[in-house]
């Protein structure tokens, strides 16, 4: 049963984290490749932006274009360019300032029906230190989260690794493409309490015990060789308790003799 | 055998945290208060001379009888919350108390000694307007009930219905009030807003109208408020506007409108904007009421009138006065006044009410509370003396809800403090050292000044230590002298001293009406209390702990984030939570609403903490802001960070602290509103200490928790409430960075959610409304086998999503609050205090609610000392902290660690307070009370002496030997 938890978390964690790599322009797209080509039938694209200023003073472009797929699986690609040389200059600024680098992307429903229904209002935002992005050659995780019904609520972004330990990013080569993961999570269903296993397991507890004649014995029966020296155990050492000065007394006359 | 293994297993954990009190530990480090609330009727029992029973009726829906000799409850009915439970009338006649429940759905009869129900009749729908006690020749027999469109009549003895009867035209006249003299008739008065008095008459044998008819009064827009009736069947009326009385004869035919009577006449005029109030008084239901009544003018004008054939007489004028009211004893009636005498005492004189002359020394001195409110309800208990004079006690109700009970010549009887029936918020506070412990640490906090200063200053305050023994030595000698009973303990709160463990602290309490109080942990004894006016009562408080006693000579310093009443903004209350006294800090000013605060662990030269509040532009204010403070913020304003909530709009955002102390938004997470709304948002204990990083696992490795502080806990609960489609929402944010952490969703489940979070877990109840019935899911977050940065937790650099385990178990009883038990170190097992609404407070271990504990027993399971996965969770009765002392609605349960780590300290509060102190790994590093010292002692030393004597035999008998 444990086995089966283990295996249902490491699936739920696998299919949640749905990788999808994007290098030089070029997709490529983990486990899910069959899927790509259709993201422009049924799917829809919203922008990602970012801003990172000297100033800290939120400025949005656009750094890509997320395909969404609606639908239960919640695939998604990003496509995104690369960094300006003047983008890559500013970066490098903003990170010796220890600034933000802050991503948003607008507020919609991964339902593609629902999409018309509401238009999108507002943003949603995260940010992650500059220097901790320029320090992981922008190697960075982006997490889309929604809620039941599928509405995006909310964006992380991590680094890998995460820490600023300043060191000098000599290469600029390394600083033009995003080598992001990106992926949908939606809610997990939490447990209930489990009561048919449960029942299940005292059945056939139930079961064995009245298979083996010699389980039905009765406690005692069973266990005396354990109880007996147990009782005698404590007998003695309330015993003990009360004639305990008694003893040091009888220790010191022993002494004497 | 593998389950009667699992089931020593469990037989086993549950020996090691099974934890009741025993007989004699009752009382000793627990007491609980009882309280009813404001009240909204008193009355005396007037039946015998010899009683001392009073009745209240209170706006907690609490009917209760009191001693009015020593104020301790003699029984307490607690019904239902809200209006179901609401108590609309209470009546007493003799022995009975008729009392009228739910807005008029339940008239029960209460048996006054014993609070015994006697009989409960269930009434027709409709609106509770009136009720009233029907007497018929000198004898009272019915009560009678008059709803919005109908009047019943109820035998008084049994209960049964004797007439129902519809009201005519109750479409459009509203009846309010209901009359009877006594004579075989019952009154009932409706108005016509602006136009009309309708008044019919039943006939008390079948409900019968006898009469029925209209009188003009086109002035009036309320009965209630403005009439009464008087001497033998008078309506009585006053008008503000008109500044007229106006009368009429109930019973005469002729009278078709009513007779004015100018106030002016009397010489008489009304405060302007003051709706004045006609106080008269039927000692006897069975009989007409008297003719004299109070026209209370102003808010502190009060007259005494007299109708005397169609006249009326002033017989008294009292200018000033708060308070009047009448009393009756036996044939006597006597009216009681209360006026100011001074800035600090009110004097209450006892007049006759048929002449209005003084009684001669019948003075009550009242002294009102400088730190409490003016009075504002009188209720007069008369009685005849042996030389059949009249003498009489008081009941003062003051605006903070103090109940006091006064005799001649104003002696207090007794107090209680009404205001404690709501508490809202608490915090406990350490108690301050002794003046030589303060001597001693004082110390260490002052700058070194050389250093022969400081030798001697170390040997002056030894010389004060040993000063101050020899002293205790003296007393416990004296003491010991002295016979058990003298030697009291009295708390008093210039003695206040923290003790060895820390386990007495302060209680700092803040309630609903806006009185605080200082109660002291150990007895339950009233400290200070201080009562704050201008409070918009029911409003949300926020205290807060800003310097600890730690700190000597500095004072400890609390502060209280109000709401004015009548400008609706923010305002900081300082004060000193040992001895109550407001601080002479300047407070900032505070002109917009205040949306969140934050306490920093920043301090300033005088060690308090800063205080951050973040207004609606999103502005900060700090307090205190000395340039030292500001410098500080400066220097970490970008490590800065805190979070709003907009439930409203389901949305939540963070902030960080910009140089200049402004801030800018970072992050934003947005839960539509149509799915799901925001019930709650919790962080951790900022002082809690989680004492092990990790858990050891049956093989020996470790799992590190996930021990994020910027952690919150945001519980949704879904707009479609449909028990299928139904759902809690768990959202684990980080309040930093805004990362949703975890996003879990209990399907088919619905609030309220209570919940608690602390170190790496989070537990929640919720109602299942597919198998109605409330359960319980834990979940807890690890790190997994490796730490990340086992040096320091940022949330800006933890990039690996920590591993989540949840489970769930079926929990047999509702709740009402949930709290976690909270030690000085953290090393201590957690328990979860759960308050049930039977007034239980449960303590569950921790190690119950495991999501790790496995559903088939293995070696390592067993390794670990896992309880096997059972998915109904126990309730026993030995894990009831509170045994017999239940806390009626317990609303709160605040926890508090004490010095020592085995002990956390528990108050339990809703409409009564419990503190009692939980040991949930036992008393570990504590002596039980029964330990035997002459055993271990006399054991001590008759080795010692065996030891010494026999060093000496083996030196004789070898010197012995040697000479042999």
């Amino acid at each position: 049963m444990a086995m089966r938890r283990v295996l249902s978390l490491i699936l739920s964690v696998l299919s949640t984290v749905t990788l999808l790599w994007t290098q030089s322009g070029e997709c490529n797209n983990g486990r899910r490749s069959g899927d790509a080509g259709d993201t422009d039938l049924s799917g829809f694209s919203v922008p990602l932006e970012h801003s990172f200023e000297v100033d800290d003073v939120p400025r949005f472009r656009l750094r890509g274009a997320l395909q969404l797929k609606g639908g239960k699986e919640n695939g998604v690609y990003l496509s995104q360019n690369q960094l300006s040389e003047k983008d890559r200059i500013t970066l490098k600024d903003v990170a010796a300032a220890d600034g933000l680098y802050r991503v948003r992307v607008p507020r919609v429903s991964l339902q593609v029906d629902r999409q018309t229904e509401r238009p999108s209002e507002g943003y949603l935002t995260t940010f992650v230190r500059a220097c901790a992005l320029v320090e992981s050659h922008l190697s960075d995780v982006i997490t889309l989260h929604t809620d039941v019904s599928g509405y995006i609520i909310g964006i992380s972004i991590v680094t890998i690794p995460g820490s600023c330990r300043g060191i000098e990013v000599e290469d600029e080569v390394d600083l033009e493409v995003f080598n992001t993961t990106i992926s949908v999570v939606a809610p997990v269903t939490a447990p209930a309490p489990e009561t048919a296993p449960f029942i299940e397991r005292m059945e056939q507890e139930m079961e064995k015990k009245g298979k083996n004649p010699q389980e039905q014995k009765s406690f005692f029966a069973k266990y005396w060789m354990y109880i007996v020296p147990l009782v005698l155990f404590l007998m003695m050492s309330g015993a003990q308790d009360q004639s305990g000065g008694g003893a040091g007394g009888g220790a010191a006359n022993g002494g004497g003799r | 055998m593998a389950w009667l293994v699992v089931r020593l297993a469990i037989s086993v954990s549950l020996f090691y945290t099974a934890s009741a009190v025993f007989e004699d530990q009752v009382g000793k480090f627990d007491w609980r208060q009882q309280f009813i609330g404001k009240v909204r009727f008193a009355l005396f029992d007037t039946h015998s001379q010899a009683s001392k029973k009073l009745l209240v009726a209170t706006d907690k829906n609490v009917f209760a009888s009191l001693n009015s000799r020593t104020g301790d409850l003699f029984w307490r009915h607690v019904d239902k919350t809200g209006p179901e439970g609401h108590i609309d009338a209470l009546l007493m006649y003799g022995q009975d108390a008729v009392v009228v429940a739910g807005n008029g759905r339940l008239l029960r009869s209460w048996e006054t000694t014993v609070g015994g129900l006697k009989w409960e009749t269930v009434l027709d729908t409709g609106s509770f307007q009136a009720a009233a006690l029907v007497g018929v020749q000198d004898f009272v027999k019915y009560v009678a009930v008059l709803k919005k469109s109908a009047i019943s009549l109820h035998d008084l003895s049994s209960g049964s219905q004797i007439w129902v009867e519809n009201l005519p035209d109750s479409d459009t006249v509203q009846y309010q009030t209901i009359y009877s003299g006594g004579n075989g008739l019952v009154f009932v008065f409706g108005v016509v807003p602006n136009s009309h008095i309708v008044i019919v008459e039943y006939k008390i044998e079948d409900g019968e109208i006898m009469n029925k008819k209209s009188v003009e009064a086109a002035w009036m827009s309320s009965l209630e408020s403005s009439c009464t009736v008087i001497s033998s069947g008078i309506l009585l009326c006053v008008d503000q506007i008109t500044q007229s009385l106006y009368t009429l004869l109930l019973q005469s035919a002729e009278q078709t409108e009513m007779r004015q009577i100018h106030l002016q006449t009397l010489d008489l005029e009304v405060a302007s904007g003051f709706q004045p109030v006609l106080t008269s008084t039927q000692p006897n239901p069975a009989q007409p009421p008297l003719s004299e009544f109070f026209l209370q003018l102003s808010p502190d004008h009060h007259i005494l009138l007299q109708l005397k054939d169609g006249l009326i007489v002033p017989l008294r004028d009292f200018n000033p006065s708060y308070l009047a009211a009448f009393a009756t004893s036996g044939e006597r009636t006597v009216a009681a006044v209360m006026s100011p005498k001074n800035d600090t005492a009110c004097s209450i004189n006892l007049f006759s009410a048929d002449t209005g002359r003084r009684h001669l020394d019948t003075t009550i001195i009242y002294h009102m509370d400088p730190n409490g409110g003016k009075p504002n309800r009188l209720y007069v208990h008369a009685f005849l003396k042996k030389d059949d004079s009249v003498g009489y006690r008081v009941m003062v109700q003051t605006e903070d809800l103090t109940l006091t009970f006064l005799q001649q010549p104003g002696r207090v009887v007794w107090m209680r403090e009404e205001a404690l029936a709501d508490v809202v918020t608490m915090e406990m506070i350490d108690l301050p050292f002794t003046g030589t412990q303060a001597e001693l640490e004082g110390e260490f906090g002052k700058k070194a000044d050389g250093l022969l200063p400081m030798v001697l200053k170390r040997l002056s305050s030894q010389f004060i230590l040993l000063q101050a023994w020899l002293a205790h030595l003296w007393k416990l000698f004296y003491d010991a002298r002295k016979p058990r009973s003298s030697v009291k303990n009295e708390v008093n709160i210039d003695t206040l001293s923290r003790d060895e463990f820390n386990l007495q602290k302060m209680m700092v309490m803040v309630t609903a009406s806006g009185k605080l109080f200082g109660i002291d942990s150990k007895s339950g004894t009233i400290l200070w209390k201080q009562y704050l006016e201008n409070i918009e009562p029911n409003s949300v408080f926020k205290l807060i702990v800003q310097r600890t006693t730690a700190h000597f000579p500095h004072p400890p310093q609390c502060t209280l984030l109000i709401k004015n009443k009548d400008t609706g903004l923010g305002n900081l209350y300082v004060f000193n939570p040992i001895f109550g006294k407001k601080s002479q800090i300047s407070v900032p000013a505070l002109p917009r609403p205040v949306l969140q605060t934050l306490l920093l662990p920043v301090i300033d030269q005088d060690y308090a903490k800063v205080l951050l509040l973040i207004d609606d532009q999103y502005k900060v204010t700090t307090f205190p802001s000395t340039k030292n403070i500001l410098q500080q913020l400066q220097d970490t304003a970008s490590s800065i960070f805190f979070y709003l909530v907009d439930s409203s709009q389901g949305k939540l955002s963070g902030f960080r602290l910009r140089k200049d102390l402004s801030t800018e938004l970072i992050w934003e997470v947005v839960i539509p509103t149509e799915v799901q709304k925001i019930v709650a948002v919790k962080g951790k204990r900022a002082n809690e200490h989680v004492h092990s990083q990790g858990r050891v696992m049956g093989d020996r490795s470790v799992l590190y928790k996930y021990l994020n502080p910027n952690l919150l806990a945001v519980i949704t609960e879904s707009t479609d409430t449909h028990h299928e489609r139904s759902f809690v929402g768990i959202f684990l944010i980080d309040g930093v960075t805004g990362r949703i952490v975890h996003e879990a969703v209990q399907r088919k489940a619905k609030g309220p959610v209570h919940f608690v979070h602390s170190e790496n877990w989070v537990v929640y109840v919720y109602w299942n409304s597919k198998f109605r019935r409330n359960e319980f899911s834990v979940l807890e977050l690890f790190e997994g086998a490796e730490l990340y940065n086992s040096t320091v937790f940022s949330s800006l650099d933890r990039p690996h999503p920590p591993q989540v385990l949840q489970q769930s178990y079926i929990f047999p009883a509702p709740i009402s609050t949930l709290e976690a038990t909270l030690t000085e170190k953290g090393i201590t097992s957690r328990h979860l205090l759960v308050g049930l609404p039977s007034g239980n407070i449960l303590s569950l271990p921790k190690m119950f609610l495991d999501p790790r504990r496995p559903e088939v027993v293995s070696e390592q399971s067993r390794e670990e000392n896992l309880i096997p996965y059972a998915p109904e969770m126990p309730i026993r009765d030995e894990w009831f902290i509170n045994y017999n002392q239940t806390v009626s609605r317990v609303r709160g349960i605040h926890t508090a660690p004490s010095g020592l780590e085995s002990t956390c300290l528990v108050v339990a509060y809703g409409l009564d307070i419990y503190q009692t102190r939980v040991f949930p790994s036992k008393q570990f590093d504590v002596l039980k009370d029964d330990y035997d010292y002459v055993l271990i002692s006399s054991v001590l030393f008759g080795l010692f002496f065996a030891t010494m004597i026999s060093k000496r035999l083996a030196e004789v008998k070898l010197l012995n030997r040697a000479w042999r």
